[in-house]
């Protein structure tokens, strides 16, 4: 309370009081006002009054061009037409709005009077007024009886509580709860590898050293939920020579003659991992860098990714084309806290 | 009500004044022309960055709107068979093909999407810029520190504004934009999974995020801009607003234009202005090409894929956290709990939220931080120039460039091709600088700042080198100064410089722990301060210029002759 | 028999024989490698335009690549490559290397257009490999730019760009921007992947396929785009920079206008 008479604007200290000796300079007040050319020289008034004219017809020039590249340029499905009509729409716009814009602000700032004018500050809360509302507030509370009842406040407060968790719970169905689909994916023992985005199955003679191939599960183009289930089931099919692959006990077989099959989906947050090197066999994730090594089961060798990709197990079917040899191991793409 | 009181009611002349008095004695206009009419408006060309935004913003209201006429929100797939020859017949979403129309097959349309998405840019951007102009005058203090607090909300709508605006569109840019968000939100422990499913109405990519961001996007998010631009404008009318120190400006007046009419004209003539700039951006720049990028699908990725400017900072957060130390250290780790395992993925998280977490408290936090290291809890109408407040306008640079570190981040990609330098050299790079540049821009920027003021206080004492060499008759040349006039001498030295406040013990001779730490802190504010020129000091500095100049003259007499 | 035995003495005798040792490894490797090149090892390169090659070869290619291109530390063998590899790597001026770096880069051709084809005759004779596409299936009018374009995003964009404006690869390797680039070298970069690129044979994307991707990407670049400058394509991050430097450049000019005395 003792720090509200520090708060009126009065007590500063930048100005000096005249009177004591001054230990900072006293305001010298506003300069004098300097006259402009146009308040000295009716010529100079004159040529402004001109030029603020000339401003504003160039608007009314603007907004015919605007029409004229509305109605006068045909679209043909042609870009060069397409990129004329928006270049003229644009420029029209432009001039018109800069006409007013700049022809407005010229008169302001040549022709119209350019004293500057002092006005005071006022408390923003006199202590008259804070004393006023007090006693009001005071009675209104005292009128409803609030303080006087408080088994009416607090069953007030107990339903103003609880009122607002329908609007809350109505929100429940605004999804279905996980389950089990972030371990899942389309792919299972003998689904195809397909090429993506035809959906024509792959031979392991068609994959060649140095090449990838983008792939979705066979039958993907045809299933309900198609871009979900891409999303979690696209994967990428490189061949390398089998001597640079070094499967870890246990994943000696999900390789076909140095044919293997990544997740597509970055274990950071999930981008499309597919950009391979052939040279080097690093994948890279053209969102946020993160880089997995082929040769070492793709762990994660740059980045902020923290897990090697899924491995999809593949082998090949009768005839001669490639299918998985089961789901992928683990759940694909970002991690989730119940992934464990 | 009535004008029975009045002895002789009034009777307008002419028709406009008919129609004038009717209104007027309906809704009493009058009382709103005696307040505003003549309403004193101070004038800096940095004051003006408020109003940008406020204009980007009926911009984007205005162009909005059009484009909600054509646009649907739906994610059902269509065969796209509009005028792009180059997507003819592929599979999309009717969302993606609605704004393919928009941009190909309605007259006006491009042009519309275009400054749409430009005001947008410059929405944020003005946004950001007015509070930095805030930041670095002081202008937060007492007593507007709420109004501080609704525009760090406004910036943070803004953002949201932007980013569900980003993704509308369903192409491949902004549907990779959301598959990150899906990632983000999944790390978020235990109810990461469920927020997920949730936003997105099941798996992601679903069928109803476009929807419901677009809902977002149009109506909820744009009517509490409203409401909060209402908010900021009401309080800073009550306010009136601040001004720079200068001869005739005090702490307790408002020095300026009238509204009615220079004031009036300038800012409505900007609004023109702005509106014609952003025109012409438009119909000479591509923003955002959709068709670049085709329908959005799970399996393609574009290389050089960012989110707009203001989210990019957090990209570039993700882009600098390492997963991985070494051979076997990783930042996601698995929680044995009685029930199972659960994975926490803290190299997501942390760049996620840290950074985030670090601007946006400081942020909001500020007005009160430096009342409690200053301890000055009067009203200030009057900015500080950022020079006199050295160590603020050193945080504030310190944090720009924490933010520019990882915006720059976000870009890593396109600086590696475009410098010709390797992309993992410059994530290293920048690593390092997100931690030190900010201690270095803080270190420099401070230092500059002090510079500047000494620089002043030289001015003031001595006035302006006029670069005239003069030999004084026993054979020392010296340079002559002018002195400057009270009115330019007293910008230089209109500021206050506080000093360090040294902790007192109390009554037992006890100094309380807070006010060490708050002692503490005061030093490292206020340690390094310079004094604004005193006139006393003046006065004792004029007795060697009188002899200079004297000197001077005698000389100019001499070589005269 | 007679008249062989003189003959070798002769100072291309040795070479003769190596050529033939060669051109019998070559035809072995070929053999043994995947049946789906098979269709581009016809080569129609008389033995002159071979022979005029290997002198090109020996004198500019063989310091890394090795008498007879059987490769060598610094470089790879060539055998087996194709002479699709070679119009591509030198017909785009990335061989010969002017140094050691990341990857070759694309610069100033160092060779006529003849003595290209004879080194690509000669690299071809080594062993079997991708021929030189025929002018009909690179020929950009003949495909369909949209189903290119859907092929173009799931193959091509995440190294060059969905506009084909290039993008970064590890360790200062870089996928370069596509515009400018002639219908063939694109269509020889996709069955040869020359460097880091991965190699898209007739199995992955059939020549039709490569036509469509090659009829889009000369679509786009000659349509330009349709919203003025297009910033170089770069995405948001150009777009950022320009509002910041441009955009937000010309406001505060107009804000300093604004608040200034008029004189």
């Amino acid at each position: 309370m003792a720090d509200s008479s520090h708060g009126a604007p009065g007590s500063s200290v930048t100005v000096a009081t005249p009177g004591r000796t001054p230990e900072q300079f006293e305001n010298p007040g506003l300069p004098p006002h300097r006259p402009r050319l146009a308040d000295r020289d009716p010529r100079a008034e004159k040529r402004a009054e001109r030029q603020v004219a000339l401003l504003f017809f160039i608007s009314i020039l603007g907004t015919l061009l605007f029409f004229a590249g509305y109605f006068f340029v045909e679209l043909d499905q042609t870009i060069a037409r397409l990129r004329l009509q928006n270049l003229l729409l644009g420029l029209g716009t432009a001039f018109a709005m800069l006409g007013i814009g700049v022809g407005i602000v010229h008169w302001a700032k040549t022709l119209m009077p350019d004293h500057e004018v002092t006005e005071s500050r006022h408390e923003i809360r006199p202590e008259q007024d804070r004393r006023d509302a007090e006693k009001i507030v005071n009675d209104i509370l005292d009128e409803s009886g609030i303080k006087r009842r408080p088994l009416i406040r607090n069953t007030l407060l107990g339903a103003a509580l609880l009122a607002p968790l329908p609007a809350i719970a109505i929100f429940r169905d605004l999804g279905p709860l996980p389950g089990d689909v972030l371990r899942q994916t389309m792919w299972d023992t003998g689904v195809r590898l397909t090429r993506d985005p035809s959906g024509t199955p792959i031979r392991a003679s068609d994959v060649t050293i140095g090449s990838a191939f983008h792939v979705i599960p066979e039958g993907l183009n045809e299933a309900e939920h198609k871009l979900e289930e891409k999303a979690k089931a696209v994967v990428l099919l490189m061949r390398l020579d089998p001597e640079e692959l070094n499967p870890s006990p246990g994943r000696e077989d999900w390789a076909y003659d140095g044919i293997v099959a990544y997740s597509k989906i970055c274990t950071h947050v999930g981008c499309p991992v597919a950009l391979y090197e052939q040279q080097t066999h690093h994948l890279l994730c053209p969102c946020h860098q993160s880089t997995f090594d082929l040769e070492q089961e793709c762990k994660v060798i740059f980045g902020p990714a923290a897990r090697p990709l899924p491995q999809l197990p593949i082998e090949v079917d009768s005839e001669g084309y490639l299918v998985a040899s089961s789901d992928f191991q683990e759940p694909v793409g970002p991690s989730f806290w119940e992934r464990g | 009500m009535s004008s029975t009181t009045a002895a002789k009611p009034y009777v307008p002349k002419t028709r406009v004044g008919k129609v004038t008095d009717y209104v007027d004695s309906r809704v009493g206009g009058s009382g709103i022309v005696k307040e505003f009419g003549r309403k004193i408006f101070p004038d800096h060309w940095t004051f003006m960055f408020g109003e940008v935004a406020l204009y980007t913003f009926v911009i984007l209201l205005i162009s909005g709107t059009f484009l909600t006429f054509f646009y649907d929100p739906s994610m059902a797939e269509t065969n796209y068979d509009g005028s792009y020859l180059p997507l003819r017949g592929v599979e999309m979403s009717v969302a993606y093909a609605s704004s393919l129309d928009i941009s190909f097959d309605i007259r006006g349309g491009l042009f519309m999407r275009q400054i749409h998405h430009w005001a947008a840019l410059l929405f944020v951007a003005s946004v950001a810029v007015h509070m930095l102009r805030v930041f670095f005058t002081g202008a937060f203090r007492r007593p507007r520190e709420f109004n501080w607090v609704v525009g760090c909300v406004l910036l943070i709508l803004s953002l949201a504004a932007g980013f569900t605006g980003y993704s509308l569109p369903d192409d491949l840019l902004s549907g990779n934009g959301l598959r990150i968000i899906d990632g983000v939100m999944k790390a978020i422990p235990v109810v990461g999974t469920y927020l997920s499913f949730f936003l997105f109405g099941g798996e992601f990519p679903g069928t109803m995020i476009i929807g419901r961001l677009y809902v977002l996007h149009i109506l909820l998010i744009p009517a509490v801009i409203l409401l909060l631009i209402g908010i900021h404008l009401f309080m800073v009318v009550l306010h009136k607003h601040s001004q720079f120190p200068g001869p005739g400006r005090t702490n307790t007046n408002v020095v300026g234009y009238p509204v009615g009419p220079v004031y009036a004209a300038k800012a409505g003539g900007f609004f023109f202005i702005v509106f014609g700039v952003l025109a012409a951006i438009a119909a000479a720049f591509t923003i955002n090409p959709i068709w670049n990028y085709g329908p959005y699908d799970p399996s393609p990725v574009s290389a050089g894929t960012q989110p707009d400017w203001y989210i990019g900072w957090v990209d570039g957060a993700l882009r600098l956290m390492p997963g991985t130390l070494g051979d076997n250290f990783t930042f996601e780790f698995l929680l044995p709990f009685p029930w199972g395992v659960n994975t926490l993925s803290l190299n997501v998280l942390i760049p996620a939220l840290v950074p985030a977490m670090i601007v946006f408290t400081a942020m909001f936090a500020w007005p009160w931080i430096e009342a409690w290291v200053t301890k000055d809890k009067r009203e200030h109408h009057l900015l500080n120039r950022p020079r006199n407040a050295p160590t603020r306008t050193a945080i504030g640079v310190a944090g720009v460039t924490f933010y520019c570190v990882m915006w720059a981040a976000a870009s890593s990609d396109l600086i590696a091709t475009h410098f010709m330098v390797s992309l993992n050299d410059v994530t290293y790079w920048l690593r390092f600088l997100v931690i030190f540049g900010p201690i270095a821009a803080f270190m420099v920027s401070r230092r500059i700042s002090l510079a500047l003021q000494r620089k002043d206080r030289e001015i003031a004492l001595h006035g302006r080198e006029t670069g005239r060499i003069v030999r004084l008759p026993h054979g020392e040349f010296i340079e002559v100064h002018e002195q400057v006039d009270d009115y330019s001498r007293y910008k230089l030295v209109a500021f206050e410089s506080p000093e360090v406040m040294v902790p007192k013990p109390d009554a037992d001779g006890k100094v309380s722990r807070l006010d060490k730490v708050h002692g503490r802190v005061s030093r490292f504010f206020f340690e390094d301060r310079v004094a604004p020129v005193t006139p006393r000091e003046i006065e004792a500095s004029h007795g060697d210029h009188h002899e200079e100049v004297a000197g001077a003259k005698d000389r100019e007499a001499i070589t005269s002759r | 028999m007679k008249a062989l035995s003189q003959r070798r003495r002769h100072p291309l005798a040795a070479l003769a024989l190596l050529l033939m040792a060669l051109l019998f490894t070559g035809s072995l490797y070929a053999a043994a490698s995947s049946a789906n090149q098979a269709q581009a090892q016809t080569t129609t390169a008389s033995e002159d335009e071979v022979e005029e090659g290997n002198k090109l070869f020996v004198a500019n290619c063989a310091s890394c690549h090795g008498i007879g291109a059987t490769g060598s530390d610094a470089a790879p063998s060539l055998v087996g490559v194709g002479a699709a590899s070679v119009d591509f790597q030198v017909g785009t001026g990335r061989m010969p290397m002017q140094m050691d770096g990341p990857q070759a880069q694309a610069k100033p051709v160092q060779f006529t257009d003849e003595q290209v084809g004879q080194l690509a005759a000669y690299v071809a004779s080594l062993g079997a490999g991708p021929a030189i596409p025929s002018e009909e299936i690179t020929d950009a009018s003949q495909g369909d730019p949209a189903h290119g374009g859907e092929l173009f995003r799931v193959n091509c964009a995440m190294c060059h760009n969905a506009a084909a404006a290039g993008g970064a690869l590890t360790r200062g390797k870089y996928a370069p921007g596509l515009a400018d680039v002639s219908e063939k070298h694109i269509y020889e970069a996709m069955v040869t992947g020359p460097q880091n690129m991965p190699v898209f044979n007739d199995a992955n994307v059939t020549p039709e396929d490569k036509q469509d991707i090659i009829a889009f990407l000369k679509t786009i670049e000659e349509q330009g785009s349709p919203g003025g400058a297009d910033l170089g394509s770069l995405g948001p991050v150009s777009e950022g920079l320009f509002i910041w430097v441009a955009g937000l450049g010309v406001i505060i000019a107009f804000t300093v206008w604004l608040t200034s005395r008029s004189s």
